[in-house]
């Protein structure tokens, strides 16, 4: 017997309710008027009520205090957890190790952003490197992508395959910031650099906006307005080696421990999947992310996505259906996990993946971490 | 911009203003790393000690910053990862070249900048 055959989490836990605010920018509201709005949205979906809600994890919303004396909520667990966007993974598990517990019964799960009124730059200010001039994720994300092309042949043209296929998605989901503004891979190709070999349209956007998601056991989801999404399994595995200069090896160790744990756990395959939600605050991150998790080897990452591999309607793995952070709106996995949610519930519309039954997250960072849903 | 100088790296920074470049060595396991800190990464124990480092290594990888994050740095401008032969991996400034001049793999050595505020800021060359 397979020791993850007895992984104690497969199936426990479940969505039962998804809000996503309006993206774009809201100078009017702040992170707790979107944070309100998208919960208020997840309860509805799921039927509840904030008295229901016994369990509360707040990200980028200042106090979680302030927000359940808002929300009138006064749960028996609750948490803020860190800014980066790796936490949405981090606090995914930690519902489901909450529901698995007893330590809460239902728990809502809480993202506001309003980076984009508050004109936040993802840069500058003191740090280990600024003397140099260094900073800003983006640059790090650059510095990698650099070295990349150099082992592998990579090329800046191979990730237009990344940003159009994301920009397409958007064009067919209205809520996306970018809807109604395609481009083509020679709009990539010519885009402004930001910091090279990273221009303009490898990059995410920044606007306002919040997304929530109630998680409950399996079980009592059942008896909730919407079908259930069921968490099938979840690996991670942390690399703080990395903490101060860009990693050297693209993610590659830390995912090999993750990919050799997460199919098991969740009992699917690869090839089982239906999709990919990939976090995708560059462009290169979604390759590394696909080489890391086995879709291909490492270093193919360019091949692989050529053709449309990621593009709905064309390519066998449709992945971030919604544009996501380069197209839709930068709400920091939350966005992406939610948007698996409502392809496993055939909610999608024109960007629907047909009879959509199990879809993979990936979030390539120094907490390398993936989670597997599927249709319950 | 001044670089952030803490109990750590204060060794680091007085030596830059000699001309030197100062690197941490793991005193069980030989091994040395930067930025400075209290303990080895490689054993958490506090055995360490400071080492002239031959400033000589290989430049790892190289970005070129065209976004303004800094008033004190023109864009663009490149920053350069550079990889030393003692170990340790440094984010630093090109000097005396452009950067259509780089490739990744080439030998880079060390340069000493006196800059502001009595700050001299080490930054690498292409080796000739």
């Amino acid at each position: 017997m397979n020791i993850h055959d007895s992984y104690p989490l497969r199936d426990k836990a479940a969505f039962a309710g998804i809000g996503t605010s309006a993206f774009g920018n809201f100078p009017a509201s702040d992170s707790y008027g979107l944070g309100c709005e998208a919960l208020n949205m997840a309860l509805d979906d799921a039927g509840l009520r904030p008295g229901d809600i016994d369990g509360l994890i707040v990200n980028r919303i200042p106090s979680y205090e302030r927000f359940a004396e808002m929300m009138g909520i006064n749960p028996q667990y609750c948490l803020l957890t860190e800014t980066p966007g790796r936490f949405s993974g981090v606090s995914l598990s930690l519902a489901m190790q909450a529901v698995a517990t007893g330590a809460a019964k239902t728990v809502a799960l809480v993202y506001g952003n309003n980076g984009r009124s508050k004109r936040v730059n993802y840069g500058g200010g003191d740090s280990q490197w600024s003397a140099w001039g260094m900073t800003s994720p983006g640059a790090s994300h650059a510095m990698m992508w650099q070295r990349h092309m150099h082992d592998y042949g990579t090329t800046h043209a191979d990730l237009g395959w990344v940003a159009e296929a994301f920009r397409h998605h958007a064009c067919l989901n209205p809520e996306a910031v970018m809807h109604g503004r395609p481009i083509t891979r020679e709009d990539h190709a010519t885009a402004r650099p930001i910091c090279e070999p990273l221009k303009l349209l490898d990059y995410c956007l920044i606007n306002d906006g919040a997304v929530a998601w109630i998680i409950t056991s399996t079980e009592r989801a059942r008896d909730m307005r919407r079908p259930p999404v069921l968490i099938s399994g979840y690996a991670r595995q942390d690399n703080f080696t990395y903490g101060s200069a860009p990693p050297t090896d693209y993610w590659q160790g830390a995912f090999a421990k993750v990919q050799s744990e997460i199919y098991a756990r969740a009992g699917i395959g690869r090839d089982e999947l239906s999709g990919l939600g990939i976090y995708d605050n560059f462009s290169p991150t979604v390759l590394f992310s696909l080489e890391g998790m086995g879709f291909c080897p490492h270093g193919e990452g360019g091949n692989f996505v050529k053709d449309g591999t990621l593009r709905l309607g064309t390519g066998r793995l449709p992945t971030n259906t919604s544009g996501r952070h380069l197209s839709d709106s930068y709400m920091q996995g939350w966005g992406i996990i939610a948007e698996c949610v409502r392809q496993l519930r055939g909610d999608c519309g024109a960007r629907q993946i047909p009879n959509a039954e199990a879809m993979q997250y990936i979030c390539g960072t120094n907490i390398a971490l993936s989670a597997i849903f599927r249709r319950g | 911009m001044k670089p952030v100088i803490d109990v750590w790296s204060t060794p680091f920074w007085d030596a830059a203003r000699e001309g030197r470049l100062m690197v941490q060595r793991c005193t069980d396991t030989g091994q040395c790393f930067f930025p400075p800190a209290p303990v080895s990464p490689f054993t958490g124990r506090p055995n360490t000690e400071w080492i002239e480092s031959a400033g000589r290594g290989e430049l790892f990888s190289f970005v070129v910053f065209h976004q303004k994050y800094f008033p004190g740095f023109p864009t663009p401008y490149p920053v350069v990862m550079v990889k030393l032969d003692e170990g340790p991996m440094l984010l630093t400034n090109l000097r005396g070249a452009e950067a259509s001049a780089l490739k990744i793999g080439q030998r880079m050595h060390v340069v000493f900048d006196p800059g502001v505020d009595g700050i001299t800021l080490p930054q690498f060359e292409i080796a000739a």
